[in-house]
C-alpha cells in the first residue's frame, strides 16, 4: 500500500467500513453464484472486482448494496448504526451497468431522485443535484431528457445521481462496459478525480484488466463456477494517474501482473 | 416536432457529447409540421371525391330520399334539425364523458390496487374479464331494471362497463413494466410503497394508460349509443341513438344520416382529443413521440 492510501485511511480509522464474512449466494435455480467470500473494504480505498462473466462479481456487489441477502455469511457495516433487527444502515451509491435513468424525468430530476426519496426539501435537493451535475461536466444539461443525451453523458448522470447523497461507498457494476474507448478513458479520469475530491470508498466491478489497474489501489480477482475470490493484491502506483501513467512501462508491467493472476484464476 | 435540446455550448473535452442522438427538426406550415399536412389533406380529398360521387349517383339514378339521401340533403337536414339533434348530441356526450371519467377513475384505481396485492389481482381480475366479454346489449335490460328505470344512470353504467377494461388492463401492464434496475434503485434508497408508486410505477405506466385511454374514449361513445338503443327512452332526455331509432320509424332517412354523421364526427373528435392528450404527456420523453434522423 502506498502513501496516498495511508492518508485516505486516517479519516475513518483502522476499522473497515464493510466486512464480508463467509458470504455465499445460492440462487433458486441451483446456481452457486458466490462461494465463501471474505473481504474487508476500508474507508476511502478504490477496489476493483475483476473476473470473467459469471464469476459472481455483480452478485457480490448487489449483496453489498443490500439487493438480495446472502444465503450464508454476513455483510456488516461495523461503523454504522444498526436497526432493531441488527441490520446495518448502509450509506452507498450504486451505478448500474446501464445508466438506469427515468426517461420521463429531466437530467436534474433524475439526479435529485435519491434526495427526493429521502425527503430533502425540493429547493435544497435541486441545488445539490445541480452542483453534482456540474461536477460530472454536465452543466447546462439540467433540463435535457435522457433520450437527448449520448451514452457517456447518461452514465455521467447516473454517477452524479449515485454521488448526490455524498455516500461513504460508491458501488459500480461495469458502468463503462458499453462505451467507446475514448469516452471510457475520459470517464475513468473523471471518476478518479471525483474519488480524490470526495474520498468515498469505490468498489468497481469490471472484466477489463486495463481498467482495473488504471483505476484501483487494490484488485480482487474472482473466478467463475462457483464465484469465489482467487487473489487480492495491491496496485502500487501513485495517484494522480493520467495519460502519462496509461502509457508508462509501470502501467504495462502492472497490467501484465494482473493478467497473469486473472489467467491463473480462470485456469485453476 | 419540437426541439427540446438546450442551446448549450458543447464541451470539447473528449466527451461524447457530440454523439448525442439527433432529433429530427421539421419545417412548420401554418403551425403544423410539414409531414402532418398529407395526413390531413389526403383523407379530405378522398372524402370530397366520395361525397361528389355519392351526390352524383343519387341524382343520376334518381334514388328516393327514404332509401339513400344525397350528402347535400343530409347537410340541409343537419342544419334544419340542428336544435333537436344538438340537444340529443349533448345528452349522448354527457353520458360518454361521464362514462369515460368513471372508466379512468375506476380503471386506474383498480389497477393500482391490483398491482399492490397479488392476491387481489388473482381473485378479482377474472371478474373484470367477465364484465368485458359479456355483450353490453345482453346485460343492459338487467341494468335498467336494477337502476329502477333511471335511464341516464343505466346508460352511464353500460357505457362504463364497455369503456373501463382497456384502461384497467393497460394500466396494470404499465404499472408492472417499470425497469427492474430502477426498482432496485428505489429499494436501495429505502423508498416507501407510495414513493415507488408516485415516482416510478405511475410515470412508467403513463404510455400504457394513454393508449388505453385512446381505445376507451371511442368505446365509451359506442357504449353510450348501444345502451340507448336497448333502453330506448324517448322524450326530451333522449340521445342520438333514440333519434336514429325515431327517424327510422318515421322514415326520415336524411335525419337518420344526420344523426349518424354526428356520432361519427364525435367519435373522431374524441379519438383526436385522446391522441392530443397522449402527445402532450409523452412528447418530451417517450420514444413513440420522437422522430429521429438516423
Amino acid at each position: 500500500m502506498n502513501i496516498a492510501v495511508a492518508e485516505k485511511q486516517v479519516t475513518s480509522g483502522t476499522r473497515p467500513l464493510v466486512t464480508i464474512r463467509g458470504v455465499s449466494k445460492l440462487f433458486s435455480n441451483g446456481t452457486l453464484a458466490v462461494r465463501d467470500v471474505h473481504l474487508d473494504l476500508r474507508g476511502g480505498e478504490f477496489v476493483s472486482l475483476l473476473g470473467p462473466s459469471g464469476c459472481g462479481k455483480s452478485t457480490l456487489l448487489r449483496m453489498i448494496a443490500g439487493l438480495g441477502e446472502p444465503t450464508e455469511g454476513v455483510i456488516d457495516w461495523p461503523t454504522m448504526t444498526h436497526d432493531a433487527q441488527g441490520r446495518p444502515e448502509r450509506d452507498l451509491g450504486f451505478v448500474f451497468q446501464d445508466p438506469t435513468l427515468m426517461p420521463w424525468a429531466t437530467t436534474l430530476a433524475n439526479v435529485m431522485l435519491p434526495l427526493t426519496l429521502k425527503r430533502v426539501p425540493p429547493h435544497e435537493a435541486e441545488e445539490r443535484a445541480a452542483v453534482k451535475l456540474g461536477l460530472v461536466g454536465l452543466k447546462g444539461f439540467e433540463k435535457s431528457y435522457p433520450r437527448e443525451l449520448s451514452g457517456g453523458m447518461k452514465m455521467r448522470v447516473s454517477i452524479a445521481r449515485a454521488l448526490v447523497t455524498q455516500p461513504k461507498v460508491l458501488l459500480m457494476d461495469e458502468p463503462f462496459a458499453a462505451l467507446d474507448e475514448i469516452t471510457r478513458h475520459k470517464l475513468n479520469d473523471d471518476l478518479l478525480r471525483l474519488w480524490a475530491e470526495a474520498g468515498f470508498t469505490a468498489v468497481f466491478v469490471t472484466h477489463s484488466v486495463f481498467e482495473s489497474v488504471y483505476l484501483s489501489q487494490r484488485i480482487v480477482v474472482m473466478a467463475a463456477r462457483p464465484g469465489r475470490v482467487m487473489a487480492d493484491f495491491a496496485v502500487d502506483a501513485p495517484y494522480p494517474r493520467d495519460d502519462l501513467f496509461r502509457t508508462s512501462a509501470e502501467y504495462a508491467h502492472l497490467c501484465r501482473v494482473a493478467s497473469q493472476k486473472l489467467k491463473e484464476a480462470i485456469e485453476s | 416536432m419540437t426541439v427540446t435540446s438546450p442551446a448549450t455550448v458543447l464541451p470539447h473535452d473528449g466527451t461524447d457529447a457530440v454523439a448525442r442522438p439527433i432529433i429530427a427538426v421539421e419545417n412548420r406550415i401554418l403551425g403544423l409540421p410539414a409531414s402532418a399536412w398529407p395526413k390531413i389533406l389526403a383523407p379530405i380529398a378522398i372524402g370530397i371525391l366520395a361525397l361528389g360521387f355519392w351526390e352524383w349517383a343519387v341524382w343520376y339514378h334518381r334514388i328516393p330520399h327514404f332509401v339513400l339521401p344525397g350528402p347535400v340533403l343530409i347537410g340541409q337536414t343537419l342544419v334544419a334539425d340542428w336544435w333537436t339533434l344538438s340537444g340529443s348530441l349533448w345528452i349522448t356526450l354527457r353520458i360518454t364523458f361521464a362514462a369515460l371519467m368513471a372508466a379512468v377513475i375506476v380503471g386506474v384505481a383498480l389497477a393500482i390496487v391490483f398491482t399492490q396485492s397479488k392476491w387481489l389481482e388473482l381473485s378479482l381480475f377474472p371478474y373484470a374479464v367477465v364484465l368485458q366479454v359479456t355483450p353490453v346489449v345482453a346485460i343492459a335490460p338487467l341494468i335498467i331494471i336494477w337502476t329502477d328505470n333511471n335511464v341516464a344512470l343505466s346508460l352511464l353504467i353500460c357505457a362504463w362497463i364497455v369503456a373501463f377494461f382497456p384502461i384497467l388492463s393497460n394500466t396494470i401492464m404499465g404499472l408492472n413494466s417499470a425497469d427492474h434496475n430502477l426498482r432496485n434503485l428505489f429499494e436501495l434508497y429505502g423508498a416507501t410503497r407510495w414513493q415507488t408508486l408516485r415516482y416510478l410505477r405511475l410515470p412508467a405506466s403513463l404510455p400504457y394508460f394513454l393508449s388505453g385511454l385512446k381505445i376507451s374514449a371511442g368505446l365509451s361513445l359506442i357504449g353510450a349509443v348501444v345502451a340507448e338503443f336497448v333502453a330506448g327512452a324517448g322524450g326530451a332526455g333522449s340521445g342520438l341513438a333514440y333519434r336514429i331509432l325515431e327517424s327510422g320509424y318515421q322514415l326520415r332517412i336524411p335525419r337518420m344520416f344526420a344523426a349518424l354523421i354526428m356520432i361519427s364526427v364525435t367519435g373522431i373528435l374524441l379519438f383526436l382529443a385522446a391522441t392530443w392528450v397522449s402527445h402532450l404527456f409523452l412528447r418530451k420523453w417517450h420514444e413513440s413521440a420522437v422522430k429521429r434522423e438516423n
